[in-house]
Formats: structure tokens, C-alpha cells, sequence
């Protein structure tokens, strides 16, 4: 009796406290930066593509839905030359942004991707490619990787010597 | 065989191999790096380190490298040994300190040895935090891309290049810690088997640059076991596709025919599939073009083929099936062979010689057993790559079975073999008239005009004792060369003769026939080889059909009046204007082919065929050997094999004798019945309702990606995924995941084995044979009893006559066969010149300016050509390069008269 008494009490109490509810649409929720939602592809420092087009994002993928196709810019960087991501399969398992070298591909706190047409789920890559470094600020693959490219010659990245000179014999 | 005791357990293994290999057959993975089934080992990069014990007592044992150890009887190791396992982690920590981290940008990535060694150890996290070594790369032309940051100085790539295809342009460089790989300046690899180094490579040093510009990783892509086209050898390839269009030409382990290695117009010449010149969509003139449906179209074509006039013209670059039911759908009575005159007598002729003789014409792995090597009017090197490769190590046996003996090695020791060897070399002779890349290795080599060549080789058969007819005197040097090569045939245990087509003298094969013959009648074991002109000239030959130039006496009189031409670009198999002439009397073309080329224009109903990586077929190589390949996609559009074409058409047209005939299997069943030397083709490969566990076998590795998403750029539902209902093998991932039968593997993939070099888990021997035994079926064998049919004429000695050039064919890997010159980099190393090379004193003579665009009339026909000075060429006589796009003059060898000195026109 006394059990069903407070239950009661405590019920009524909830009716004075803050809501948990969201309001949505109205009313946004705080997402965590971690959150697993929309894919995105981020551009380094430089403002370069992040993306080198070397498929294990693709690879990883449970479900399939990521496929692209490398290529090569004159100046030596590597980019898709295009990427595609069918949102109408993809489970937001994040293995894509695990898988990547590069920290190119990254999911962002953002779930408002509803369409009425499955078709409009299919994300191209100007609709994936971001003007920002997203959740990494300050990696630059490039610049620890050690094919040169132009701007950045061999012996040039991270923790590189410079080249060697074939010619010589010396210790 | 041998017992040993690994980690305690006993194994039979077969002695005189090294541990190494006695491990990988037994299955047990063992990381190496140096070692390679072909070039041997050196004991270089300490990898392959395993314990070793003086008996069962020994609880201590030393370490040893797996790859310089000899099995021995009852000899005691461990391969799981703590620290032998320790040891084999440092050694890969130690190599990868200086490795960038640039794996991503690597096209290796995916089919790296050194990324599944590195896993195989256990290395998995890089304690070197200091700073790397870095070098600069070289240009290295057109098929390969070097980065040589990557190298960890197994020194394959020099081993490979140098020491066994004979390369001169690539070496290494500095010293200590900072080697390099590379040539002495930036520059195209020279050697026509560089393309191998991407596969030799453990890492990502040199790398296919053909794949770079359309890159795809190994695991996405989709790969059949396939045919190389490039030449008569028939080397196994596996193309691999992605997005509709192929990617790659990787190696497929065949032990009897290429072994681990491919030519460079093999693995590169595959461009011509991605061609925008592809014909897509059937078309019909005048009305319709490019816009009717292919149901309308292949009514068109059945009304036309009623009226019983219709001819075919086969090809000797389609398959078998192909031929076959064009064949069927005209007629065998109207079914022309689609090569060239001299094409068809040295095919017909070699048939003749393969088939009616005694002696057995050797695979390629045969051919590298060889202890003495005779090449009559061959330059292998451009003809038949492949066994000039062979041929570099035949001359290698004689020498490295001395030094085996006298120094008591193995013949896997490769440095100290090479080291006892020296520069010695088995006797190998070549008569050919211009210098070629193997002469370097030659004991004895002689150049004069191919007829004076055939009477030396005459004169060698007939002192082995072969019946030969009419006089043959020679010179001085020309008798002391005779009596030189009969000695070292005589000498030989297992001589392998080379002739074929290219001088264009039929006179070489007879002679090369009538050698072997003798020295099997005088109790030896030789070996003939003939090359031909194309991948299935021989299964053409084989098929039969009338000659080429009766086409056009059946259209001029009126016999018919429909030509019905099969993947054959006709103004490559007879003078240009023999063609013109052949299609004005034409009334329909019909051609059936993948490319539009000069006789597409002509055409007046075209229909798409598929090439090789789009059909499934069977083409014969020099040796007999039947082979199978198969479509690796489905194309866009309405491209379909020649043979679905020829049956659709001939159900549509009532032919009764296509009646029935579905898919592949059928077309085998009907082919194989009604030509009974081709009978074992029925046994070549699993029929389309093979099975293993109840499942089709994948074209595509497991971890094929983008399924759901290569396509949805059309449609978001996925389409069902194509059928492939003439073979057992599957267009997507799903299958049966365990090792096909050899005939069916489409790539080389074993667990933790992702490069190419786990073809080791699919071989029953190491460098031997694949499990089941390797793919293809022998058609001919020799024929043992009976007479031998020697050719008893003897050519005249080459008389030249005033006023008249014999022009010769000069063939080159780049440039002479047709479909690889789509490919740039191909084309690039292609003579781009029509020239002709002449004596300079012939030059001299008749006032012609070197270099110059001159006059040349032949039967009344003009050409223009360039007149070049070759000092090799005897007088009267010329040379032209074979096969070039837009080459008039075709049927080599012709001659030709010189009407003066002509006008020099200046352009």
C-alpha cells in the first residue's frame, strides 16, 4: 500500500521537473561531437582534399555502400575523382572514418538527412566534400607521407631525411 | 623424398630442395622477401629464419635461414621457435624503419607481400620514431612507376632484370644503407619484360603505370582466368575490372606455359578493351545507323544470308567457338581462313610438321630445360617473347649443371651457381639476318639473306643424316658453321630448333623440321619449336577453310556475293588494294568485331563483339595447346561474343546446322564432334553446371566493395547482378570460397597471402605445377610411328635480281600486333615511320636520298615510304616493319621492283 503511495508521489514530483523530452523540430538536441551521424569528406590545413582515393574506407564498409575511384592531379596529390555514398544503406557504423589514413572521411553530428525520394539518398561527392578540417584540425597526410608532391619535394615531409645522394660513398 | 621433423611434427618432403620451399609446400606460412620460385635464393634479407637442431637432444638449435639450408634426411627444425619467431619480427622492424607511411597512396596496397609479411610476423607497431631515409625517383617510361622510398633491398628487381631476362638498364647504385635501384638516368626500361618488376617487387617500388591511370585495388576488382592475344605463346593472364572497363593484365601461374613471368605487350597491350573506337551498339547502312535494335538488325542479317551467297571470313585473333559457328552459319564449303597468304602456308605448314612428325614440340617450361638451342630466321625476342626468356635460360643448363657437379650445389643457390658459372654459356646458334637481342648469349651466330640461311640449315640436316635433294655447296665459314652446329647437336641431350614465320622464308621450318627429324632418327631427344603469327592461327589452321585469296575469285565470278567477317580487320591480310578491290564486289559486309577500323568503314552492317575480357572462348597456342578463356564482365551496351551473335543470327535464318546450339557448352559439344583433333577441347575446363559445395565459383574477391553503391548513380535499387550461364563461374563475390580447379582460378588470393605470390598455396610443388595439373589440353602429339615425311628440296642460293627488292617482314613486340597498339604506351615504343630498310648500297645505286619520302611502285601500285640504310641486309634485299596501323604493303615477304628513282615529294 505504502509502495503504490510513493510511486504515486513520485510520479507527481516528474511533474515539476525538467523535461528530457526535446521539443525537435523546434527544439535542436545537444549532439556530441562523437556522434555518429551524416558522412563528410574534410580538407586539410592547406585547404587540399584529405582524400586520397585508397579504398579502405570502400573496403571497410559492412554494407557496401561507399564506392569511388581514385585519381591523380598534376601536381602529384592523389583525390577521388568521384565518391559516392548510398545513404539509403548506410548504418552509420563508422567503420569508413576508422578505416581512413588520412582522417579524410568523418562522421558528423548531423542525422537530418529524411528524404522522400530513396533516390535523393545518394550522396555525390559535392555533396559530401566539406569546406572544413572537421573533428582532426592540423593533420595534413601529405605532410608525414613520403611521395612528393608539388610544394613539397622528397626529404621535405616529417621526419625526413633528404634525399640521398646516389653518387656518393660516404658513411 | 626426405623426412623431417618440423616443430616435432614429421613430414615427407622432396630432397634437394631448400627449407623454405619444403616449408611453403607443406603449406605452413613463412615470411620471405629475396627468394622467388624462379630466380632462387640468396640468402639476402634474413626473413625466412627459422631454428634448426643437431638431433632430438638438442634443445638449444641455431638459427639458420630457411632459403640456404638443403633439406636433409631426418634433419630437425622449428619454424614457431621463439625465437626464430623473435627474430623474424626484428629483421621486418629492422626493414620497415626506413619504409614510408604512405600505404594509402601506394598502388602495391592491397597486393603487397611486404604489408602480408609484416602481419605474418607479428610486427604491428612501429617503434622507430626517428627520421627516414628518402630518395629520388626516375622516370622510367611508360609502363612502370617508381618510388623508391619503399624499397627494402631485397634486390629482386636487379635479380630479376639483369640475371635472368638479360635487362642492361637497370643496376643498383651507392652503397651501405642508402642502395638504389633504378637505371643510370631517367629513361624507359629497356628490357621487354620490365613489366614484370611490378610483380617481382615484394613492395611498391615499381608499380604498373597502365593501372595508376585508372587505379583499382586488388580486391575490388573483377578477374577471369584469361589468355594473353598478344602472340602465338598463349601465356595465362588474369584480367581484373572495375566500373566496365579493364584495369589489369596480372600474371596467372601457368608451370608448362609462362611460369611467374609475362611479356610487356602481354601485360600491357590490354588498352584497346577501353577503346573509345569500341564498337557499342549494332548499326546498319544505310538507313538506321546506330539507332536499330538488335532484334531488327539480326533479322536484317539472317534476310541477307538466305540466299545461300553468303562467305565467311575467319580470324585467327577470335576463338574457336567464334570460328567455328561462323563456320556453321555459311557453310564449311564457303568458309575462307581470314590470314594472310603467307600466314596461312607457314600455319598450314607448321600443322603439317607438328602434326605429321615425329618429333614433340615443347611447352615453354620444356623449352627452358633445352641443353643446346638452335633459332633459324627467328628474332625471338619480337615474334615470341616469351621463349626468348625461355631461351636466356636454356643456355644457362649446360654450364649450371657442370658447376652443380663440380662444386656439389643446388641449383636454388642462384648467387654461388652464378659465381661457379662465371660468363659460360650453353651452345646456342642463331642464323637470322638481322642482329637480335639473344645473339649476345650465341656461341656462334650467322647473317646472310633468309634462303642462303635455310640451305645452311639444310646442310646441317643433311649431315644428321636427312635425305636431302639437289646441291648444296657452301662457303668455307658457312661449311666450318655447319660442322660446328651438327657437332653440338649431336653432343646434345635435349636440343630445342626454333624456326617460324619471321623472315617470312617457309624454307626455315622445313629445315628446322627436317634437323629434328634426323637427330631423332640418330637416336637423340630434340625438341622443334615453330612460332606463329597469332594467338590462335594454329586453331584456326586446325578448323580449315579455304585460302584468303579464293574470297575474291568467289565474289569476282559471282559465287557469292555477301561477306560475313569475323573479328578481323581485313586490310591486315592482304595488299590494300586487293581489299578495295575485294569489297567492290561486294555486296554486303557483315563484320563481327570490337574496334571500328578500316574495314568497319566498308562494313555495311556492323555487330559488337566482345574481346577477350568480354567473351568466353578457346584459342590455340603455338604448341598445340588448347586454352580456355574467360569473359571477366559484362560489357555495357550490346556487345556479345562473335559465337552468340553467329547463333542468334543463325536461329533467326533457319540454319539447321546451328539448330539447337544455346551457350558455350553446346557450341563446344557441336564443335568437338564435328572435329574430332578437336575432341579434348570437351575436357579443357569444367562444363557451365560444375559446382563446388553446390556453388558457382566468384570472379570477386571477398572483399569486393561498393556493391551497393557503383550503381546507384542510375538507380538507387540495385539491379539484379548478371548471370553467366556458359560457365561455372560467378559475376559477383558469392561462391564457393575454398581453391577452384586450376582452369577456373580468376586470381591468386590465399588467406594472408594477398600479393600475387600466394600462388604458392595453389601449387602441388613449389615452381611447379598448379593442383589438378596446369591448365590447356595438348591437341597434337607427336606422331611416332610411320615414316618421317623429310623435306627433300632445297632452296636456291639468294640471287638478287637487278631492279628488284625481296622485301622481308621485320616484326617488333611493339608495333606488329594489332589490338596491343591501342594501348599508348605501346605505341610510344612502336617504330612510327612507314620505312623501308634497304643496303645502303642499294641505296647508292638507284640515287635515293636516306630519309627521304620516295616513290615505290609494286604491280603498278604507288607507295610512299622512307628509305633507311641497314647495314645488315645482303643486297637486293629490304626490310619493312610488320603489322603498323595503316601499312599498305602486307603480305611480306613479296618483291617489289623499283621503278627508277622516283620523285621525292616533300612534305
Amino acid at each position: 500500500m505504502f509502495s503504490l503511495i510513493r510511486s504515486m508521489w513520485l510520479v507527481f514530483l516528474h511533474a515539476f521537473h525538467k523535461r528530457d523530452t526535446y521539443q525537435y523540430p523546434e527544439e535542436k538536441a545537444p549532439l556530441p561531437a562523437r556522434w555518429r551521424g551524416r558522412i563528410v569528406l574534410t580538407r586539410d590545413p592547406d585547404g587540399g582534399e584529405r582524400c586520397v582515393g585508397c579504398y579502405l574506407c570502400a573496403a571497410a564498409c559492412p554494407v557496401d555502400c561507399i564506392s569511388l575511384q581514385a585519381a591523380e592531379a598534376p601536381d602529384g596529390r592523389r583525390y577521388p575523382g568521384f565518391f559516392r555514398i548510398n545513404f539509403s544503406r548506410c548504418i552509420f557504423c563508422g567503420f569508413c572514418e576508422e578505416a581512413c589514413p588520412t582522417y579524410a572521411i568523418q562522421l558528423i553530428p548531423d542525422f537530418e538527412m529524411a528524404e522522400y525520394d530513396r533516390q535523393n539518398l545518394v550522396y555525390e561527392k559535392d555533396a559530401l566534400l566539406i569546406n572544413s578540417q572537421g573533428k582532426y584540425p592540423g593533420y595534413n597526410y601529405y605532410k608525414v607521407a613520403g611521395m612528393s608532391i608539388s610544394g613539397k619535394e622528397k626529404g621535405e615531409a616529417a621526419r625526413e631525411e633528404p634525399p640521398v645522394n646516389v653518387k656518393s660513398l660516404l658513411p | 623424398m626426405a623426412r623431417i621433423f618440423i616443430d616435432n611434427t614429421p613430414y615427407e618432403v622432396k630432397e634437394g630442395k631448400n627449407l623454405l620451399e619444403a616449408c611453403l609446400q607443406l603449406g605452413l606460412d613463412l615470411p620471405y622477401f629475396c627468394w622467388h620460385p624462379s630466380l632462387g635464393s640468396v640468402g639476402a634479407c634474413r626473413q625466412c629464419a627459422i631454428k634448426s637442431f643437431k638431433d632430438e637432444d638438442d634443445k638449444k638449435g641455431r638459427i639458420v635461414m630457411s632459403c640456404m639450408e638443403p633439406v636433409r634426411d631426418n634433419m630437425r627444425i622449428s619454424v614457431n621457435d621463439s625465437e626464430a619467431t623473435s627474430f623474424r619480427e626484428h629483421v621486418i622492424g629492422w626493414l620497415m624503419t626506413n619504409h614510408p607511411h604512405d600505404c594509402a597512396v601506394c598502388d602495391e596496397g592491397g597486393s603487397c607481400h611486404l604489408q602480408d609479411m609484416t602481419v605474418m610476423t607479428g610486427h604491428s607497431y612501429r617503434d622507430y620514431r626517428f627520421t627516414k631515409r628518402t630518395y629520388h625517383n626516375q622516370d622510367l617510361g611508360p609502363f612502370l612507376n617508381h618510388e623508391m622510398n619503399r624499397c627494402i633491398q631485397c634486390y629482386r628487381c636487379v635479380r630479376f632484370y639483369k640475371d635472368y631476362a638479360g635487362g642492361k638498364d637497370l643496376n643498383v647504385f651507392a652503397a651501405h644503407n642508402h642502395v638504389y635501384f633504378g637505371r643510370q638516368q631517367n629513361g624507359t626500361l629497356e628490357s621487354e619484360f620490365s613489366g614484370n618488376l611490378a610483380e617481382v617487387c615484394p613492395t611498391g617500388v615499381f608499380t604498373d603505370k597502365t593501372l595508376k591511370s585508372h587505379y583499382t585495388r586488388k580486391w575490388d576488382m573483377t578477374y577471369a582466368p584469361s589468355v594473353c592475344q598478344g602472340c602465338s605463346l598463349g601465356c595465362n593472364i588474369s584480367a581484373g575490372e572495375r566500373y566496365g572497363s579493364l584495369r589489369q593484365i596480372v600474371n596467372r601461374y601457368n608451370g608448362e606455359v609462362n611460369g611467374y613471368f609475362l611479356c610487356d605487350r602481354g601485360r600491357y597491350g590490354y588498352e584497346f578493351v577501353n577503346s573509345s573506337q569500341r564498337i557499342v551498339h549494332p548499326a546498319i547502312r544505310p538507313h538506321h545507323n546506330g539507332s536499330a535494335s538488335r532484334e531488327y538488325i539480326i533479322g536484317e542479317v539472317a534476310a541477307r544470308l538466305k540466299n545461300g551467297k553468303a562467305i565467311g571470313i575467319g580470324s585467327p585473333r577470335a576463338s574457336l567457338e567464334s570460328n567455328f559457328t561462323l563456320r556453321q552459319l555459311v557453310g564449311a564449303e564457303h568458309f575462307y581462313l581470314g590470314m594472310s597468304d603467307t600466314d596461312h602456308d607457314h600455319t598450314s605448314l607448321a600443322l603439317k610438321i607438328l602434326h605429321g612428325g615425329p618429333v614433340r614440340t615443347p611447352s615453354l617450361h620444356e623449352a627452358e630445360t633445352a641443353d643446346m638451342v638452335l633459332i633459324l630466321g627467328e628474332d625471338l625476342t619480337n615474334t615470341a617473347p616469351m621463349l626468348a626468356l625461355a631461351v636466356r635460360q636454356a643456355v644457362r643448363q649446360v654450364p649450371m649443371n657442370e658447376a652443380m657437379q663440380q662444386v656439389h650445389l643446388a641449383a636454388w643457390q642462384d648467387a654461388a651457381v652464378r659465381e661457379a658459372m662465371q660468363e659460360a654459356k650453353g651452345p646456342l646458334f642463331i642464323l637470322h639476318t638481322f642482329p637480335t637481342s639473344l645473339d649476345e648469349l650465341a656461341t656462334g651466330i650467322h647473317r646472310d639473306a633468309p634462303d642462303n640461311l635455310a640451305r645452311i640449315a639444310f646442310a646441317i640436316s643433311r649431315a644428321l643424316g636427312a635425305p636431302v635433294n639437289g646441291s648444296l655447296e657452301l662457303g668455307e665459314t658457312e661449311q666450318a658453321l655447319v660442322n660446328d652446329i651438327t657437332a653440338a647437336l649431336k653432343a646434345a641431350k635435349r636440343p630445342l630448333i626454333i624456326a617460324g614465320y619471321g623472315t617470312g622464308c617457309d624454307h626455315m621450318m622445313k629445315a628446322a623440321a627436317n634437323i629434328s627429324w634426323a637427330l631423332l632418327q640418330g637416336g637423340g631427344q630434340p625438341m622443334l619449336s615453330l612460332t606463329l603469327p597469332e594467338c590462335n592461327s594454329l586453331g584456326l589452321e586446325m578448323l580449315g577453310g579455304h585460302r584468303f585469296d579464293s574470297a575474291l575469285a568467289a565474289l569476282k565470278n559471282g559465287e557469292a556475293d555477301t561477306l560475313v567477317v569475323l573479328e578481323n580487320d581485313l586490310y591486315r591480310r592482304a595488299d590494300k588494294h586487293v581489299i578495295d578491290e575485294l569489297f567492290s564486289y561486294a555486296k554486303d559486309v557483315i563484320l563481327v568485331d570490337h574496334l571500328y577500323n578500316q574495314t568497319a568503314e566498308n562494313a555495311t552492317v556492323l555487330l559488337p563483339a566482345g574481346t577477350f575480357a568480354e567473351a568466353d572462348g578457346t584459342i590455340v597456342n603455338n604448341e598445340g595447346r588448347a586454352q580456355r578463356y574467360y569473359q571477366v564482365y559484362v560489357p555495357k551496351g550490346e556487345v556479345q561474343e562473335s559465337w552468340k551473335w553467329f547463333l542468334q543470327i543463325g536461329e533467326k535464318a533457319g540454319v539447321q546446322r546451328l539448330h539447337g546450339l544455346h551457350n558455350l557448352d553446346d557450341v563446344v559439344w557441336a564443335m568437338t564432334t564435328a572435329i574430332p583433333a578437336l575432341a579434348p577441347i570437351a575436357k579443357l575446363a569444367p562444363n557451365a553446371d560444375f559446382r563446388m559445395a553446390g556453388q558457382k565459383i566468384p570472379r570477386e574477391p571477398h572483399r569486393y566493395s561498393g556493391r551497393t553503391a557503383m550503381l546507384a548513380n542510375e538507380s538507387v535499387n540495385e539491379p539484379r547482378p548478371p548471370e553467366d550461364e556458359d560457365t561455372p563461374l560467378s559475376f559477383t563475390m558469392e561462391g564457393y570460397r575454398g581453391e577452384a580447379p586450376a582452369p577456373l582460378i580468376p586470381f591468386f588470393w590465399a588467406p594472408g597471402w594477398n600479393s600475387p605470390q600466394a600462388v604458392n598455396k595453389f601449387q602441388s610443388e613449389i615452381g611447379g605445377h598448379l593442383h589438378g595439373g596446369d591448365p590447356g589440353k595438348r591437341l597434337l602429339e607427336p606422331h611416332v610411328n610411320g615414316s618421317i615425311p623429310f623435306f627433300t628440296e632445297v632452296p636456291q642460293p639468294y640471287l638478287s635480281m637487278p631492279g628488284h627488292l625481296h622485301v622481308m617482314p621485320l616484326y617488333s613486340i611493339f608495333g606488329s600486333e594489332e589490338l596491343s597498339m591501342y594501348t599508348k604506351g605501346i605505341a610510344q615504343r612502336a617504330q612510327d615511320f612507314f620505312v623501308i630498310y634497304m643496303n645502303p648500297e642499294d641505296i647508292d645505286e638507284w640515287n635515293i636520298t636516306p630519309g627521304i619520302w620516295v616513290n615505290f611502285h609494286i604491280e603498278g601500285h604507288a607507295y610512299l615510304m622512307v628509305a633507311v640504310p641497314n647495314h645488315w641486309l645482303p643486297r637486293g634485299i629490304a626490310a619493312m616493319n610488320a603489322g603498323l596501323p595503316k601499312s599498305q604493303i602486307i603480305d611480306l615477304p613479296q618483291c617489289i621492283r623499283f621503278s627508277g628513282s622516283e620523285v621525292t615529294s616533300t612534305f
